[in-house]
This record gives structure tokens, sequence and C-alpha cells, in this order.
């Protein structure tokens, strides 16, 4: 079967390789080696390495030193292109398909098949290989079917079957289970369980260990831009797996709190429910708490929070602020009760990047600066302004002459904090309110949280890290496929505990792997 | 999909069918002459250079880029030809039109394929430079063309009219290319999502510069057989245009958004704009009339291809919670 292959030598070998963005090094020297025929699984948390790394392998980005080889060659990919020609495929968790087109013309979207002299596409060639691939993935479908109508499991096998045509000695699947039902999870794994058996080398990256423990035969673990350890599966479980993967104590960033939590409930959502969103979810922030919501990639965090908000509809529950049930939750009426939503696509909406600090400050609060009928008092809003910059430590004075876009990523998020600071909201939802910024902005960030409940503010923290969130909540919960799984209160936080409900199947997930 | 989002869909696809429908309906009912097939033969005469520029403007729109300057080209290239070829046999001025057209095109393309200036911003300012070059080349006098050029409009190439085999022929073409090349299909893939196609090693520049060639020298074709047609033009001549061929394309299914429709709709859609106007000369309408049936047809198809946009976006959206979608 392993024809083409040794089996006696790793298919790719990743030596020494380090990687720095912006003067700041992001991998320590990760190697590891993938054998033909196996399934190598790759974990660790957000910001360990593993995009980074795979960014790598697939040509996105370029080592700064390091080796790899590929079946005995030096292997050193300047783009994408160049590794796809290698024999590597990259199947990002957002799949690169043209719903727009067949399945067949996504196959050969970069290599039709001509006939001979001319710049027709040989249609009756192109079905018939179409047709070949899509056997050899079990997708039972005609070729000339749109992808606009596949299911999401439907063209991550057209995905495969692209890699496959590609002749692809390598397959690093990214998340690929994430989106899938259950089913589709089991027919990706008997045809990755096929390609093992022609010799294909398959990079397994997820954060769902149940699937990876089920379909890979090694597993390395990364941690801050280094692998831990690499084992075989027999001698790891999933508890070993979780204290590789955080294994590290909490800096000391996170400014000390000296209030506690009081009696009142702030925010009470009761059974939240939305098809394919979000099940029965229910549970009160009161004020002057700081809950955390800690959930992987896709479990439905930033989801949750705009149904809270009212961004999205909403089947049926309840929201409550300050004692007040919002009737059908919308934006409008959310804010009037008293909820700010800090989304986590500052750039795109929460900010005018052309306008000036002040304009961003009071645009969506105007009405408190009427002086008269249509018209606003320039110079309260600029001393308002100045104050609320003033109050969330901003680098500049100058609000009414500096534009949102000349300042850093961690001051344009204070001006969105100041923003939402004018309407004296009672409780915010911040969603990432860290990212992208650097240790000190998201150092300040989080002093202006603590003086927000401080001063009787609720606030529901979203965050990827699970650090930030244990740092600062006075209780986290986790989600996971759009479910609550778990509940902890500060005295009995434990990461390993918090990272294993984020990480519980839910859904029809659960009875299979319990 | 479930069958609500389906029926939605459908009749948002008809709707252009149907309003062709209701035009010849209530046409019809109001002049006998209105459903012949004289008429109807002059119907497809008049609308051929509308019909050319939205099959040129067809590939445009499915980059997702939108072309301003085709009613300009139109008119410099109209203004080449009457003021400097007028001795020349027609063949060679055809040609010569067909390469200033398509070079004027691919300026548009380098603005906006390889300088990344916005399509809408681009095109505009290659509209007032081009009508400025011509307006000074005129001295905004009338041009008048030859006999042997206008003669042209009388010519049938087996007892078909010249302007019908003129669309035909660029149909056929246009067609072959856009389904039946790589290329084509290319061109689908770039609208549809242009960093996805980049990432996938498409051309994808190169692919957005050849459709405003593409545009540009279909807009010579189209001002060559409207000047066979009516023998002269003046400063006023291909003004909006672009606006008659965008709404022809758009009522013929292509989506302003790219990567959808193709250049049968375009076809359809001049037809349609075209008939809605003879039926108001058939009906002696008031001429004022004329620009709000054309604005209204042009909304229903703008208001169309964004609602159907929106549901498809709908549709397309991943669920955290998958299975009880489906």
């Amino acid at each position: 079967m392993r024809t083409g292959f040794r089996s006696d030598a790793p298919l790719l070998s990743v030596k020494g390789i380090t990687k720095s963005f912006f003067g700041v090094r992001v991998l320590h020297g990760v190697s590891f080696e993938l054998w033909p025929g196996e399934a190598l699984g790759l974990l660790g948390e957000n910001g360990s390495g593993k995009s980074t790394s795979m960014n790598i392998l697939g040509g996105v980005h370029q080592p700064d030193g390091g080796q790899m080889s590929l079946g005995g060659r030096p292997y050193a990919p300047q783009n994408p292109r160049e590794a796809s020609q290698a024999g590597i495929a990259f199947i990002h968790q957002e799949l690169n398909l043209f719903p727009n087109l067949s399945i067949e013309e996504n196959l050969f979207i970069t290599d039709f098949p001509r006939r001979g002299g001319v710049p027709f596409i040989d249609r009756r060639w192109m079905r018939k290989r179409a047709r070949e691939l899509l056997v050899e993935v079990d997708l039972d479908l005609p070729p000339t079917r749109l992808v606009g109508n596949l299911a999401q499991g439907e063209r991550q096998l057209v995905e495969i079957a692209k890699a496959l045509h590609a002749d692809a000695k390598v397959l690093i699947l990214d998340e690929p289970t994430t989106s899938l039902t259950r089913r589709e999870v089991e027919r990706l794994f008997s045809i990755i369980e096929r390609l093992k058996s022609r010799g294909v080398g398959i990079i397994f990256i997820s954060h769902a260990l149940g699937d990876v423990m089920h379909i890979c035969e090694r597993m390395t673990v990364l941690r801050d831009g280094a692998v831990i350890g690499t084992d075989r599966r027999e001698r790891l479980n999933l508890p070993t797996v979780i204290s590789m993967m955080v294994g590290r104590s909490i800096d000391a960033i996170y400014p000390e709190r000296i209030t506690k939590p009081r009696p009142e409930v702030a925010l009470r959502v009761r059974n939240l429910t939305q098809r394919g969103v979000a099940s029965d979810i229910s549970f009160d922030i009161h004020a002057g708490e700081v809950v955390g919501l800690s959930g992987l990639m896709g479990s439905g965090r930033s989801e949750l929070a705009r149904l809270i908000f009212g961004l999205d509809p909403l089947e049926s529950g309840t929201v409550e602020v300050a004692g007040t049930q919002l009737m059908r939750p919308n934006p409008k009426a959310s804010m009037a009760a008293g909820l700010a939503f800090l989304t986590e696509d500052r750039r795109n909406e929460g900010l005018l990047m052309e306008a000036s600090i002040a304009d961003n400050i009071g645009l969506t609060f105007l009405r408190r600066f009427k002086v008269g009928p249509g018209v606003v008092s320039g110079q309260a809003l600029n001393n308002t302004a100045s104050e609320l910059a003033r109050m969330v430590h901003l680098s500049t004075d100058r609000v009414q002459d500096t534009l949102a876009k000349h300042l850093s990523g961690g001051n344009q998020q204070k001006v969105v904090i100041a923003k939402w600071l004018l309407r004296r909201p009672k409780v915010f939802i911040l969603d990432e309110p860290t990212r992208g910024i650097d240790v000190g902005a998201k150092q300040e960030v989080y002093r202006i949280i603590n003086r927000l409940v401080e001063e009787g503010g609720a606030v529901f923290l979203i965050s990827s890290e699970i650090e930030e969130v244990m740092g600062l909540s006075d209780r986290i919960l986790t989600i996971s496929k759009g479910e609550i799984t778990g509940s902890f209160e500060r005295s009995g936080f434990d990461r390993e505990a918090i990272l294993a409900a984020a990480m519980a199947p839910a859904g029809p997930q659960r009875e299979a792997y319990t | 999909m479930n069958s609500r989002n389906r029926i939605t869909i459908f009749i948002l696809q008809a709707a252009p069918y149907l309003l062709f429908l209701a035009i010849l309906l209530v046409f019809g009912s109001l002049s006998d002459r209105f459903l012949s097939v004289t008429n109807f033969t002059n119907i497809v005469i008049q609308a051929a250079p509308v019909a050319i520029l939205a099959v040129g403007m067809t590939f445009v729109l499915l980059t997702a880029e939108i072309d301003l300057s085709v009613g300009a080209i139109m008119y410099l290239t109209g203004c080449l030809l009457g003021l400097y070829l007028g001795g020349a046999p027609w063949p060679l001025a055809l040609v010569v039109v067909l390469v200033a057209s398509a070079l004027l095109g691919a300026i548009n393309g380098v603005l906006v394929a390889y300088l990344g200036i916005t399509s809408f911003i681009a095109t505009l300012g290659t509209l007032f430079i081009g009508r400025g070059i011509a307006m000074s080349a005129s001295n905004t006098a009338s041009v008048y063309f030859p006999d042997a050029i206008t003669a042209l409009n009388r010519a049938t190439v087996f007892g078909i009219p010249s302007a019908i085999v003129a669309v035909a022929v660029v149909f056929a073409v246009a067609w072959i290319l856009l389904r039946q090349t790589p290329f084509g299909r290319q061109v689908y893939a770039v609208g549809q999502d242009r960093d996805a196609a980049a990432k996938a090693g498409l051309p994808a520049k190169r692919i957005v510069f050849l459709c405003f060639v593409i545009s540009g020298a279909l807009a010579g074709i189209a001002g060559f057989v409207s000047v066979t047609q009516i023998g002269a033009i003046t400063a006023s001549y291909g003004l909006q245009a672009e606006f008659s061929a965008i709404a022809a394309a758009v009522l013929g299914g292509t989506s302003l958004f790219g990567g959808r429709g193709g250049v049968k709709g375009a076809l359809f859609g001049a037809l349609l704009i075209q008939t809605a106007a003879n039926g108001l000369v058939i009906i002696n309408a008031n001429p004022y009339i004329y620009p709000l049936v054309t604005a209204g047809i042009i909304f229903i198809a703008v208001a169309v291809d964004g609602l159907r946009s929106r549901m498809l976006e709908r549709l397309e959206r991943r669920f955290i919670r998958p299975w009880e979608i489906a």
C-alpha cells in the first residue's frame, strides 16, 4: 500500500523553527516529525504557536530559523502555491471554496483541463476525474452541484478531494470538526483512515480533544511557542494533555480589587435559546461582579453576547437589566436599559477611524450635548470627552484633533470604553477587550474593569485567554457548542477543570464520548 | 434551505420575467401595433447597442466592480471614427475603434486592478476625461458619419439585420468565454471572493484587468453599431449609457456584489428596457415619463439584487449547533 513512501523515514520533519513578529518571538524552536500514514494531533491553547507553525508549513509565513524537510528533501516554501506544489495541503477552518461554482469547477479552479491546444475546458474529462475524486472521499454527489448548496461537512470533503487532486502527501486540517454534525465527523474520520492507509500524513489541529484522541496516533503539545511534549496516544489521557497545555502560573498582572459583589442582580438571563446558536442559557450577574465566559473558538461566546444585547434574533428566553425585563431585545432597548457591549471587532464595529476621539465618544449619545433643537454644543462635547479620556487614561488629551486611526490598539479600545461610559451603563459586556493590544495597555484595561465594578457596575467578560478570565472574574462560566457547561466560583478556580469544562462535549457529542 | 426561503428566492429570481410579462400585457392591451413581428424586430435592433454594452458590463460586475465610463468610451471612439476615419473602409475602421476602446478599458483596468483605486471613482474619472477629450476634439459640434458607415445599418446577413448579427456574435463569444474557458470560470471565483481566489493561486488582478478591457472593447463595438443607426452624434451622445447597461445586466440576474449572473441575462435585460421604451413611444406617452419608467425598472432590478444577496448570505451563515438546523 505504501508505495512511494519510505515508512522507515519521516515524511515531514520540522527542526528548531523560530519566528518573530515585530520583534516579538512567537516560536522558540518548534520541532516535530510526521511519519507517512500517521495522524499527528497538534494541541495548544490560543496563542501557543499552532497557527504560526502551520502557516510556516503552508508557506504563508517564512521561518526566521530552523529547517524543514519533506520526503527527505529540504523544504522551504516561499508562498502557499509552492507549498501545495510540494505536496502540502492546508485545509483552513474557513474553507477556501467558491459557493457560486460547481464542485468540479472548485476542484479544478487553478488547473482546468483543456481540450488539446484550444483554450476551452475539457468538461468531459473534468467530470470523469471529479467523479473519481468524489468517490475517494465518499461523496455521492453530482460534480455539477453548486458548492453553495452543500452542507458544511460535504464542503470539507470537497476540500479534501481538492487536496487529493493536488496529490497531497501531507494534509493539515485546522479545527475540522467544530462545525460538523456527529455523523459528518464520523465520515470525515473514515476518510482520514483511508488516507492514512495510503501513506498520507495528517496533521490534525483541534480543541476537541475527544476527536484528537480518537483519530491521532501521536500528539504534540505546544505552549508559548515551544513544544512541551510529543507522545503516543496510549501514553496520554485527557488530564495529562490539559496540564501540558496550560501548566503555567498566572502572572501577577491582574490588579487587586477591593470590593465584593453586591447582592442585587444587574443582569438576569433566563433560558436563552436560539436554534443553531444557543440552548437554554441562564445565569445572573450581580452589581459589582465580574463574570467571565470561557469557551473555545466556535463555542458560541460572541454569539451569546450578541443574543443578550439584541443584535441577533432570539427564539425564547428573557433578559433583565437591573430589574427591567427587555421586551423583544434590540440594541436600542438594551442601551436604554443600561447595557453596554464592546464587540470583539472594534475596527469595524466600534470606532469611526477617520473621526476624532471626541466625536467617537459623543457619536452615539449626542442628545446629551444638545443645547437647542438639532444643535449640539461642541464645547460641552469636548469637555466631557476630555474628562472621560482622563478617566480611561488615554495617552493624549487632544481629544478634538486626534483621529481614532492615529491611536494604538490599546488606546482605541480605551476610546470605545469611554464612549460607553458616557451612558453610565449598569452592565458591560466586554468581548475580547484586550485582543491585539500590548501587555501595558492590557493592564490598564484591567484597571478600568476593576474601577467599573468597584463603582457598582457589572461586567460580563468574554475572552479566549483563560488566564485573563481567571485573573479578573469573580465567577467563571464555561460555554461549549452554545451550552453552559460549567460554573466556577473564584475560590474554586482551577485552570484544568475550567479548560476541561470548556472542552466538554455538548449536544450530540455528549453521547458520543461519555 | 427551508421551503419558505426557496419560494422567496424563486420569486426574487423570477421578478424580472414577471416584469417583462407585465410590460407585454400592458402595452399589448393599449396598442395593437405593439405585439407585432415588425415591432419586435425593431425593438431588438434598437436594443443592440445597450445589449452589447450590458454584455461587457456583465464581465466587470461579475468581478464585483463597476464601469461607469462605457458611455464616454462610446462617445470618444465615435468621434475618432467620425473625425479621422471617415474615408477608411469600415472593417479597418471597426478594428481601429476596437483597439482604441480596448486600450481605454485597459486604462480603467490598470487603475482598478493594479493601482487599487475603487472602480466607481476610477471609471468616473475616465468618464469625464474621455468626454472632455472627445468634446475638445469635436469642438462639441455634431459629428457626422459617411454613407459607407450608415449603410451598414441597412445591411443584412442571410436576411438578418446587421445589428442583430453583431449582438449575436458578441453574445456567442462572450458566452463561450465565460462558460467554456478557464478564464471565465475564474472570473466567477474572483468575483465571489477575491482574497480566496488569490490564496488559491489565481491571478486575481489580471482577471479583473481583463474584464475592464473586455468592457471597454465592447463599448467601442456598441458605439460603432449605434452610430450606424443614428448617422450623427452630438456632445450628449452616450450620456448615461452606463446606467442602461448596468440596469440591463442586473435585471438579467447579474449581481452588483459579484460572482453571480451571466451574459444571457444581459441580453434579456437590454430587451426588457428597450421593450418598455418602445411601448411608451407607441402609446404616445408623455416623453417626460420615460426616465421615470427607466428609473422604476432600475430600482426594481437593484432592489431585487440586494434582497437576494442578503438572503443568500443569511443561508450561508454557519451555526454553532448545526445539528439543530438540518
